[in-house]
């Protein structure tokens, strides 16, 4: 089954980190609303790989929102026009026919171009490696029960632990702050009892990693929660922010 | 003596593993400075294989092809984790759940593998909420729990519908923890491409990376394989678009096992194929059974809109025939009596393909207990329904968040639509009570392994088999190996076995490339897709089997003619991934038909229609087929050679599987 209608795509291409890239205008023809995003980039790739053109790369796993791989700048906006949905949750019943759409990667200096639309993206995992954890290896553990936790700091918890880290946040970011990303997990680990050892050293080393990494810094705009797709909210970082003063001011010696 | 020995200890089933683990061999940690395990995936068992490991004092070098270890598809489990907690109170124990496992998967497990998992399965819950996984709470503090197909007490625990993305998170902080500190390497974006086998035991393997293209070879003393399913296999599935068996079929052709390929579990509660265009399908939650009731309409092909059918023309179908399990009953029986309605014609939705999945009676249900909490005196029946709508929401926004979003229909004003469709594979590589294939040093854990769920997994168990084989198998069992590996020094990389490893990817790779064919990747993947799905997939006969091995025979030989990979192999070429994945599922979807044809029964997901009860249940023959086929890959020509592990059950009675 196709659909009915006919777009304009705009995509960057770029062989590789090393050289420079473009926007390459691609025409496709008869996509149904019903197809998300990616499978409308699948009917691009067909067209392209039939006339032995190399077809686009783009990142994307899982197709259900969740994993965080898909990651486009769609019309100047981080996985597109809706709001709280990845990329390849984003269906084409959100364009009109006749649109013109332009797509880049993510852009930020710590996520160079890999290929194309791809971007890497591993500073994140290396500032979870600095402190994003609660250090209790396998087998330590008492009864889960054993530890009462009130539901609110449990779902406050989780909302901040929603993160999927696609990079929405720092793409969207003028800044390219990962500020967003990072106070989540800081958060999450904060409100629970389990997080309370390592509280204010968690805080420091991954806010270490982040600078070192060549991520922006924070100037309260506010895009990153708006562009989020899992809804992650600005009062993380403020969180965060508090958490990192008090580490400083207080409680330094406990980090060296 | 048969060439498979499972090695499960001797003794009283509830005793095996407490036993076995207190007599296991072990490694001196000055030792495990030593010794190396590469580990291929970083799913729940993966990443919790390798974090764990790192913690003992192993030197781990852990592989994936995503760009993150973040990412592995266990992110996308979406209902919970099973644990034989007994919070509830209500009659649970680890034999309840060893019970249940075992006829859920209709006797076609192995039952000392079973039991450990129902052991270990407490402490896997113990174990996420230290590393701090928000699972869900209520308002004592205390974990909340929820109830899954197959079984009739509450054992699941669950994050909102995101359970399997907070566990992930949870074994990625811990393998990220041992990245930082040094004593795991983490290689993102590579691909396991051969495995390494040096005087019969496994020693490495060759693995791309991605980005440079580039072959690397790596050793290890030891290589497990947590690379997942095969799904995929069917091409249009709930599996991550990347989801693949290449590893597990690598490790195949080197001489490991592969057991039970045909099981595959259909899940009951999927979104409907929309047009030819699709390229996965989405999931539902089985969580949703709990608050949801499945119908179609009493009247073949009616038109009328689902809130326009009243009560008496609904038939509930599952609650008719199955009165004592209800909405609730295993996944395998859900998905055929699903496809039973629709295809006498009482299907919904404009493909007629799909049955209702309703939430207004539980909502309102919902609604009143709201109401009679503040006190509402005769509340009317929109206040009762909103009420209600937003208990749903807490439970299960995000699951109708997207699916508004895939279908554009309200699903909290008009029932779900929903259809079977492929979602995880029961079989996979023949491993023995310590998770070792065939190839010794070789082992395989989580979903890559066939051992734990028989010929139908129930719901959270999967999150519970990954997490359970990661932290509390296999870092016990791999001892008894290793222990003997101590004085085995490191294998330079350059041994002619790596080069000649090496040289064998390399050039297929190149013939990939050398095609030059007119036709696409996906075009195969797609067809072969629909050749399992059809002859292969919820309902099978002999005829059909037969068939699908010779269109697969034909596919396979056009694909190695005929396919078109554009790029080059040093650089980052996802069109040249997808070949190599796609290859290797067109020759176990060959072996998968082979299986399938070989067991003359009917069980779990594995439904020959030749052997059904005048009911339509699934007819199961223990007297010939209480075995694992497990298979050896004999060449081009020879194909495929099956083994038999019996099965033997000392502790349940063999049964009849009745949810009625």
């Amino acid at each position: 089954m196709s659909g009915n209608m006919n777009l304009t795509l705009k995509i960057w291409r770029q062989k590789n980190g090393n050289v420079q890239g473009e926007l390459v205008t691609y025409p496709v023809k008869n996509i149904s609303p019903d197809m998300s995003f990616l499978e409308m980039f699948d009917v691009l790739n067909e067209q392209l790989i039939s006339e032995g053109k190399e077809p686009i790369a783009f990142d994307h796993d899982c197709r259900e929102g969740i994993c965080g791989m898909c990651s486009m700048f769609i019309n100047g906006r981080a996985h597109g026009p809706k709001e709280g949905v990845t990329t390849c949750q984003l269906h084409m019943r959100s364009f009109k026919d006749g649109d013109t759409i332009v797509v880049e990667p993510w852009r930020a200096t710590a996520f160079p171009v890999v290929k194309d639309l791809v971007v890497d993206r591993s500073a994140f995992d290396r500032v979870i490696a600095a402190g994003g954890f609660i250090s209790a290896n396998t087998g330590n553990s008492q009864d889960a029960n054993a530890l009462p936790i009130s539901k609110f700091n449990a779902d406050t918890a989780f909302d901040a632990a929603a993160c999927i880290g696609c990079g929405a946040c720092v793409a969207t970011c003028k800044n390219a702050s990962a500020m967003l990303f990072v106070s989540a997990k800081v958060s999450q680990l904060a409100l629970l009892p389990q997080g309370q050892p390592e509280r204010y050293r968690r805080v420091q080393s991954m806010v270490a990693q982040m600078d070192s990494e060549g991520f922006g810094n924070c100037t309260n705009t506010g895009a990153c929660e708006a562009e989020c797709p899992k809804g992650i909210s600005i009062s993380n970082i403020a969180r965060m922010n508090r958490d990192y003063f008090a580490a400083k001011i207080c409680k330094e010696e406990e980090v060296n | 003596m048969s060439k498979l020995n499972s090695n499960i200890p001797e003794g009283n089933l509830s005793e095996k593993w407490t036993k076995y683990r207190s007599s296991v061999p072990l490694v001196n940690p000055a030792n495990k400075r030593n010794l190396e395990v590469i580990v291929v995936g970083s799913g729940l068992a993966g990443a919790a294989a390798a974090a764990t490991l790192a913690e003992l004092g192993y030197k781990v070098k852990c592989f994936c092809f995503q760009d993150s270890p973040r990412r592995a598809h266990s992110i996308a489990a979406q209902g919970g984790i099973n644990a034989a907690k007994n919070y509830q109170n209500d009659g649970d124990s680890t034999y309840r759940l060893f019970y249940d496992t075992i006829k859920g998967g209709d006797y076609r497990a192995r039952e000392a593998n079973v039991h450990r998992l129902a052991e270990v399965s407490t402490n896997i819950i113990d174990q996420a909420v230290a590393q701090g996984v928000p699972l869900a709470r209520e308002y004592g503090g205390l974990l909340s729990n929820r109830s899954f197909g197959g079984t009739q007490v509450q054992r699941t625990f669950y994050a909102a519908g995101q359970t399997g993305q907070q566990l992930l998170l949870g074994a990625y902080s811990a393998l990220e923890r041992q990245v930082g500190m040094g004593t795991v390497q983490m290689f993102s974006r590579h691909e396991m491409l051969e495995v390494v086998v040096i005087d019969g035991k496994a020693r490495g393997i060759i693995a791309r990376d991605l980005i440079s293209g580039k072959l690397e070879r790596h050793f290890g003393h030891a290589v497990l394989l947590c690379s997942g399913g095969y799904g995929n296999v069917f091409y249009l599935s709930t599996n991550a678009m990347g989801s693949n068996v290449t590893a597990a079929w690598k490790a195949h052709k080197k001489g490991a096992f592969f057991g039970n390929p045909c099981f595959t579990q259909i899940h009951p509660t999927c979104i409907p194929v929309s047009g030819d265009h699709q390229s996965k399908l989405t999931l539902m939650s089985e969580s949703l059974r709990n608050d949801g009731r499945i119908w179609v309409p009493k009247k073949k092909g009616d038109d009328r809109k689902p809130n326009d059918i009243p009560e008496e023309e609904r038939d509930y179908y599952l609650e008719r025939r199955y009165p004592a399990f209800g909405n609730l009953v295993p996944r395998d029986v859900a998905s055929r009596a699903a496809k039973e309605r629709c295809d006498a014609g009482y299907g919904v939705g404009a493909s007629k393909m799909a049955v209702y999945l309703d939430f207004a009676f539980n909502m309102d249900r919902y609604g009143r207990v709201e109401a009679n909490k503040r006190g509402l005196q005769n509340p009317d029946a929109a206040t009762i329904r909103a009420l209600g709508k937003d208990v749903v929401k807490e439970k299960y926004g995000n699951l109708f968040d997207m699916y508004q979003q895939i279908t554009g229909e309200n699903p909290y004003e008009t029932p779900m639509r929903i259809y079977p469709a492929v979602h995880y594979t029961m079989g996979g590589l023949w491993v023995d009570y310590n998770l070792m294939t065939t190839v010794p040093g070789l082992y395989a854990l989580g979903e890559a392994n066939f051992s734990d769920h028989g010929a139908n997994r129930l719901g959270a168990s999967a999150l519970m088999q990954g997490l359970a084989d990661g932290y509390f198998v296999i870092p016990y069992t791999i001892g008894s190996y290793l222990s003997n590996e101590i004085r085995t020094k490191n294998i330079s990389t350059e041994h002619e076995a790596f080069a000649e490893a090496e040289k064998e990817v390399q050039e297929r790779l190149n013939k990939f490339l050398n095609i030059k064919g007119t036709k696409s990747v996906d075009y195969f993947h797609k067809r072969l897709g629909k050749i399992m799905w059809d002859k292969c997939g919820m309902a099978r006969n002999e005829q059909g089997l037969k068939e699908a091995i010779s269109e697969i025979r034909e596919l396979k030989a056009e694909f190695w003619n005929d396919v078109r990979v554009l790029g080059a192999l040093d650089e980052f070429n996802p069109e040249l991934e997808k070949a190599g994945r796609v290859a290797d599922f067109i020759e176990l979807g060959e072996l998968m038909c082979i299986d399938a044809l070989n067991r003359n029964e009917s069980c779990g997901g594995h439904f020959r229609e030749e052997y059904q009860t005048e009911e339509g249940e699934a007819n199961r023959d223990d007297e010939k087929y209480a075995y694992v086929a497990a298979w050896e890959y004999k060449g081009e020509e020879a194909r495929f050679e099956l083994h038999k592990e019996e099965l033997k059950f000392e502790a349940i009675k063999i049964a009849q599987r009745s949810y009625k």
